[in-house]
């Protein structure tokens, strides 16, 4: 016996809570099925391709770094390796190293903040971590100390947790001393522990069964799990150096969203992030990390983007364990940055940002200033696939209450940990019954 | 009588990167003590839960770059007994108002393919030039202990110790040595408000005014400065055009260089 109210209705959500920036989501229902999907953006467009005109390559990776608060560091690193790529510029060991140092800084950060404050409020029946607080404080404060260990080591290596300073073409202004970088090594250590328990907390959580075919895309490096180098790889077939990007996806622009949709070139929607990472580079985990995930019932691949919570959880771990290595391994570098000379051209740069790959694209004058930029960030590459899930979600729970079903559709698009400052920025969720 | 109601306290977004009201949430050690002192009646990048206004405080961050933006602050406003912008782009435009500097038009179609989509204004204003503005927090971001510091004194009825002088003083007790007299990489300490707490220095950096000017900056001899270090004038003109370009210290200062 279906209610009236559930063969036509439209599911409604003005402003979208607990992502980073403003967006909307309209789902229109009609006789019982689900007619359209807009997971809207109206985060107001800033032009950062634009505002980069006439600037020199070094300004990059400050101004980009203020698209987003949450990943500063994938944009400076996105734009330094795209402008090494134009210079020639081999960074030396240690250098490598630290980059990728300060990027586990905002891996866990960034992860720690979704997992604990954004998303399993979702799952706990919570609005928000305050309210969790108050019934579980130890399990905040322990979140809270796990995500601040994070931003030390942002904090130590980039001068400041939000648009740190320190990253430059060729490598840092300043690097650390071992001392320094030593003394972050005892929290990481509890940090292990946590995280290790944060993979089995996440794992009890309520999941529903909604397993979707995706085209997984991520970097993969020979050697290690993917920060800052590697080709572009697909599950699908795809597997490219990163300077053919734009030559396999393009983006489009929609009405109903201040954010370009990007796509594969006659082959639709993808995913990329956590889920995407993990299902490339299962194998390219510390022993550790494949053994919790082994324990907790998570296979090689995952393809429940609910699941996406327990897989930030095994990288914040691999995070961790990788940044105890660098730091045990390191050696101060003679010099904090590799010399370079200006010249003209056009390099591209791909990272691994929390929320999956970055790309950079800049044109260069001979003297070094930026001709034309182009940044696809991770989220408006997950839009179209975001939008996917919803349609699939609600059809298979059409039946649902509309308060249930809006509060598990903003948990669908929670998934992703959409950073919509990223992708221009404000979320909303209109269900229309029509 | 003596009214035990929490202060209700509301996070507002306009134009901006997120990046300042995350440091609410980066307060670590401090955020369930800030959230135990108030009310969260709005802050939707943390939580499902709003609360009806009229709020006690409203933090606004971003900038007004859009005509519904411009609408939406005045609404803010009706609803805020204390209204504190926090950040570049609320005090100053933020970096966004670069294209203030330009023709918008050429703006939108440089990174959108169906300009008609989109709706812009031609400049990224601060919010003080919408509404009145209570207590203007500076930096790009604003330093979380800063913001600590302006929400306890608020709620203490007391003024907030955001000293308004420049980099340098931070420099100095610090300890860091002169970036520009010693090494005479260009630096912009002597112009900018402090609250960062002179980071870009003690990195091997020249300081590139996150936080905007200082009260009463002599952006002049510093421009002078530059030149004598062979800092040519489209370099002192993209120094001054950065994440506070819109402050008026800093536009005047660059419109002076401009080739």
């Amino acid at each position: 016996m279906k209610s009236k109210i559930n063969s036509s209705r439209t599911i409604k959500v003005d402003y979208l809570a607990r992502v980073e920036g403003e967006g909307a989501l309209t789902v229109k229902i009609k006789d019982g099925s689900v007619s359209d999907v807009q997971f809207k953006i109206f985060e107001p467009p800033r032009f950062f391709e634009a505002l980069l005109r006439g600037r020199k390559f070094s300004d990059a990776p400050d101004i980009t770094s203020r698209i987003c608060g949450i990943c500063p560091i994938a944009y400076q690193m996105s734009s330094v390796h795209a402008m090494e790529n134009i210079f020639g510029v081999k960074l030396d060991a240690q250098l490598r190293a630290l980059r990728r140092l300060i990027y586990c800084g905002e891996w866990i950060e960034s992860h720690v903040l979704h997992v604990y404050m954004l998303h399993a409020p979702d799952f706990l029946g919570y609005q928000d971590v305050i309210q969790l607080a108050k019934d579980h404080p130890e399990i905040v404060q322990k979140a809270l100390r796990l995500k601040k260990i994070g931003n030390d080591i942002v904090t130590l290596l980039g001068g400041r947790e939000i648009h740190p300073i320190n990253v430059r073409v060729g490598g840092f202004y300043r690097v650390p001393t071992k001392k320094e970088l030593a003394s972050l090594t005892a929290n990481l250590e509890w940090a292990r522990d946590v995280a290790v328990e944060t993979i089995k907390f996440t794992a009890t959580l309520p999941f529903p069964e909604f397993e979707q075919d995706y085209e997984f895309v991520a970097l993969r490096h020979q050697d290690e799990y993917p920060f800052n180098e590697g080709r572009l790889v697909s599950n699908k077939g795809l597997d490219i150096p990163i300077r053919e990007y734009e030559n396999h996806f393009v983006e489009e622009h929609v009405e109903h969203s201040n954010a370009l949709h990007s796509v594969m070139k006659n082959r639709g929607s993808y995913f990329v992030g956590p889920l995407a990472r993990y299902s490339l580079n299962f194998d390219k985990l510390t022993p550790l990390c494949q053994e919790t995930a082994r324990s907790v019932g998570l296979g090689e691949t995952c393809n429940n983007p609910f699941k996406g919570i327990i897989v930030r959880s095994v990288e914040t771990l691999y995070a961790i364990e990788e940044a105890l290595r660098i730091i045990k391994n390191y050696e101060m570098p003679d010099a904090p940055s590799a010399p370079f000379e200006i010249k003209a051209g056009v390099g591209q740069g791909c990272t691994e940002a929390p929320r999956g790959i970055l790309f950079h694209r800049y044109t260069l004058d001979e003297k070094g200033d930026i001709v034309n930029a182009k940044i696809v960030p991770p989220t408006s590459q997950n839009q179209k696939t975001i939008e996917r899930d919803l349609k699939e979600y609600v059809k298979a729970n059409i039946n649902l209450p509309t308060d249930k079903l809006t509060w598990q559709c903003e948990q669908t698009i929670r998934n992703y940990d959409p950073c919509i400052s990223c992708a221009t920025h404000f979320l909303k969720l209109n269900f229309i019954h029509e | 009588m003596a009214n035990h109601r929490k202060p209700k306290l509301a996070v507002w977004k306009f134009s901006s990167c997120d990046g300042c009201q995350l440091s609410l949430l980066d307060c670590e050690d401090e955020l369930l003590s800030v959230v135990g002192a108030v009310d969260i009646a709005n802050f939707p990048e943390a939580s499902r839960a709003v609360m009806k206004g009229p709020y006690d405080i409203s933090l606004v961050e971003g900038s007004i770059t859009t005509p519904h933006e411009a609408e939406r602050i005045h609404q803010v406003r009706r609803q805020s007994k204390l209204l504190i912008t926090i950040g570049a782009c609320a005090t100053a435009g933020g970096i966004q108002a670069l294209k203030n500097f330009k023709d918008v038009k050429d703006f939108i179609s440089a990174v959108y393919a169906s300009p008609e989509y989109i709706e812009t204004l031609a400049k990224s204003t601060p919010i003080a030039d919408h509404v009145f503005v209570d207590y203007e927090l500076r930096g790009c971001p604003i330093n979380k202990y800063q913001l600590v510091e302006v929400l306890n004194a608020f709620l203490n009825g007391r003024k907030p110790n955001t000293p308004a002088y420049s980099v340098c003083m931070e420099c100095k007790r610090r300890g860091t040595v002169c970036v520009m007299v010693a090494q005479g990489i260009a630096c912009m300490g002597p112009v900018v408000h402090a609250g960062c707490g002179a980071i870009c220095p003690s990195y091997h950096r020249g300081c590139y005014g996150c936080f905007g000017p200082k009260e009463t900056p002599n952006t002049g001899s510093l421009s002078e400065w530059w030149k004598q270090l062979g800092i040519s004038e489209n370099d002192i003109v993209r120094g001054f055009r950065g994440f506070n370009a819109y402050a008026d210290a800093f536009r005047k200062e660059s419109e002076l260089h401009e080739v």
